[in-house]
């Protein structure tokens, strides 16, 4: 941008047509603009997440008479409520193990084969890409009986587990069609000096394939993480002890059992979104990073 | 994900793909295939080491995904409550009574409203952001965090905090009166006439984040020297955006399109969250998956929601398929895809 200015605007080369000044080339609409829109957006999209956050600092009698107030003192008695309480804990702790062992899971078996269908040549191939492919056609709501009814069938009713299987199987297409693009672009340069230096092709994965890969992997890990982390649908069918509820099951769970306590439930609803926005804040190069590098190819 | 339509053409490998691929390759868009290695251990060897790599995916995914797709198409031709092996055979019955049922042209007209609706109000908002930040800003990357943040905040929890600002005494209605616009204040979620487009809001704070850093990342890969040679020529900065950028931004817009309106054919969770299992159809927001659920295991008929499933999924499935033939193959040959199938 800054380059592309000092170009333009050096006077030889400033376009003149129309009779009438021209402006410089521009990527965006132009600076000032673009502050106003980037502020005018990110109160759009805070403002209902800080009504929810600054919500939980507020007593009932204060969101009664005046919603969307300040509040008044700001006491962290809700806060302090949920958090010592041992409901919230053991959700984020069910949350924590599913989104972790459905990455691990994902990243683990994802790259495996993807490692096949980017760097064996044989035949069928091509149809077996397609298996995984054609998944993405096929949500998770198509399935979800079926889902249930299988699930309680291994008797992995109200259990992680029973969460945990389906999300890895649905989480492979994405995961397949990000990192075997991703696989075939390690140089066969690469490969073949591993061979030649004696190394198995299975030693060639878990010596170069896996280091090389990281990037990719842990793009596809972070959308597995956060997928499960939000999901709904799938422990809805299947956990319906409190005891198993992860965090999305929890706050609703919560907001209808202490419905008459709006600010006891935005503490709640609060705390549970930040695990997701610190994990997001966190990995937000390499989110955008992998949406981009999908975008481009 | 996004690489699907892309990715999976290049993969399958019908005659018309191989062309294709051959003259891409032709053309030097689409890099040589890997030279196929040397085996060690031999043809068996290699078997093995296929089958010990790809084996625990392609089981956990058959288990898991094809199976079950499977089942519900079978299950679809029962009446069956879910308990022991199913033994009512019921045909097409099932079926007859979904194409039957008004409930569900309100919940599929719902979702063509939203399909359509999602579309019209994110795309060209979207394009606008994404031209506008898609300059240097002081502190961009956080201004792309925060336009992400609805975007990764789980749909429960947009679900129960819009729920509790939009009641009739909430925080929105609070607001308009503070502000002197009691006359706008609203039922909002309940009122049949507003419901749709209070959901709309919502579907649009939620999702816009993620089309406008797709719509960036698709602005970045744009070179630059194309506006400038263009400004050179004089062309002013929106003949520029009109006949340059947006042209050369098609792909990823017809991307995003795409996974919109699947997205939008299998909206559920925030529609069931905020307006429940009977609110919703009274208030003018279901939709087929809510009835899906509503109907079918809600209803202990796990037949009937099968049905239910297996018509969402041929709905979506005969939409993609037409936006594929029809939209998405200009992109088989297209810049987007070119550099895809590396």
């Amino acid at each position: 941008m800054t380059a592309s200015l000092q170009t333009v605007n050096m006077p030889g080369v400033r376009p003149r047509g129309g009779g009438h000044d021209r402006a410089p080339v521009r990527r965006g609409l132009g600076r000032p603009l673009g502050y106003v829109a980037a502020v005018i957006v990110i109160i759009a999209m805070l403002a209902p997440v800080a009504f929810i956050i600054i919500g939980g600092f507020r007593t009932n009698s204060e969101i009664t008479t005046d919603p969307s107030g300040w509040p008044s003192v700001w006491n962290i008695g809700n806060y302090l409520d949920v958090l010592t309480g041992g409901i919230f804990w053991q959700e984020v702790l069910n949350s924590v193990i599913a989104g972790a062992a459905t990455t691990a899971g994902v990243v683990v078996l994802g790259l495996m084969a993807s490692y096949v269908l980017a760097r064996y040549r044989f035949r069928g191939r091509g149809a077996l890409y397609a298996i995984f492919a054609a998944g993405l056609m096929f949500p998770m709501t198509v399935a979800i009986t079926p889902l249930y009814i299988l699930v309680k069938n291994l008797g992995l009713m109200n259990s992680l587990g029973g969460v945990i299987l389906p999300q890895i199987a649905f989480a492979l297409p994405t995961t397949i069609i990000i990192l075997v693009p991703f696989l075939r672009a390690i140089p066969d340069e690469i490969q073949e000096a591993a061979f030649i230096d004696g190394c198995s092709r299975l030693g060639f994965f878990w010596r170069m394939v896996v280091p090389l890969a990281m990037p990719g992997v842990i793009t596809v890990g972070i959308l597995a993480f956060i997928a499960s982390w939000n999901s709904y649908l799938l422990p809805l069918f299947i956990l319906n002890n409190e005891a198993t509820f992860t965090l999305p099951l929890g706050v609703q769970a919560f907001s209808s059992q202490y419905s008459v306590d709006t600010a006891k439930v935005l503490a709640f609803t609060s705390l549970s979104m930040i695990p997701a926005l610190l994990f997001f804040a966190f990995f937000e190069r390499r989110i955008v990073g992998g949406l981009t590098g999908a975008v481009k190819g | 994900m996004l690489q699907t339509q892309v990715s999976s053409s290049d993969e399958t490998d019908t005659p018309a793909d191989l062309a294709d691929r051959e003259a891409r390759r032709a053309t030097g868009t689409l890099p040589p295939p890997p030279s196929p290695v040397r085996a060690r251990g031999g043809v068996w060897g290699a078997r093995a080491e296929i089958a010990l790599l790809v084996g625990p995916a392609l089981i956990v995914f058959l288990a898991f995904v094809i199976f079950p797709i499977v089942m519900a198409a079978y299950y679809g031709f029962f009446s069956w409550q879910g308990y022991g092996v199913p033994t009512e055979f019921v045909g097409f019955r099932n079926y007859l009574t979904i194409i039957q049922d008004p409930t569900f042209h309100d919940a599929l007209r719902h979702n063509a409203i939203i399909v359509v609706l999602s579309l019209v109000l994110q795309g060209p908002v979207a394009i606008l952001l994404a031209l506008l930040l898609n300059q240097k800003l002081r502190g961009q990357s956080i201004i792309r965090v925060l336009i992400f943040v609805p975007y990764v905040i789980s749909e429960v929890v947009v679900g129960t905090g819009w729920s509790l600002m939009l009641q009739t005494n909430g925080a929105v209605n609070g607001l308009l009166e503070k502000v002197g616009l009691e006359s706008f204040t609203q039922d909002w979620l309940s009122n049949p006439d507003i419901a749709i487009w209070t959901l709309m809001a919502i579907i649009t704070w939620k999702y816009i984040g993620f089309a406008v850093i797709l719509f960036l990342a698709g602005l970045q890969g744009i070179p630059e020297e194309l506006s400038e040679a263009a400004a050179i020529d004089g062309a002013s900065y929106w003949q520029i955006q009109r006949s340059i950028t947006l042209p050369l931004l098609a792909p990823t817009l017809r991307i995003w399109a795409f996974l919109s309106i699947i997205g939008a054919l299998q909206l559920f969770d925030l529609v069931y969250i905020i307006w429940g299992q009977y609110v919703s159809a009274t208030a003018g927001t279901s939709t087929m998956a809510t009835y899906l659920v509503t109907n079918g295991r809600n209803a202990g008929s796990y037949g009937f929601g099968n049905a239910v499933a297996v018509v969402l999924f041929l709905i979506s499935l005969v939409v993609a398929l037409i936006y594929q033939r029809f939209v998405l193959r200009r992109d088989t040959d297209g810049a987007l895809t070119g550099k895809a199938g590396r």
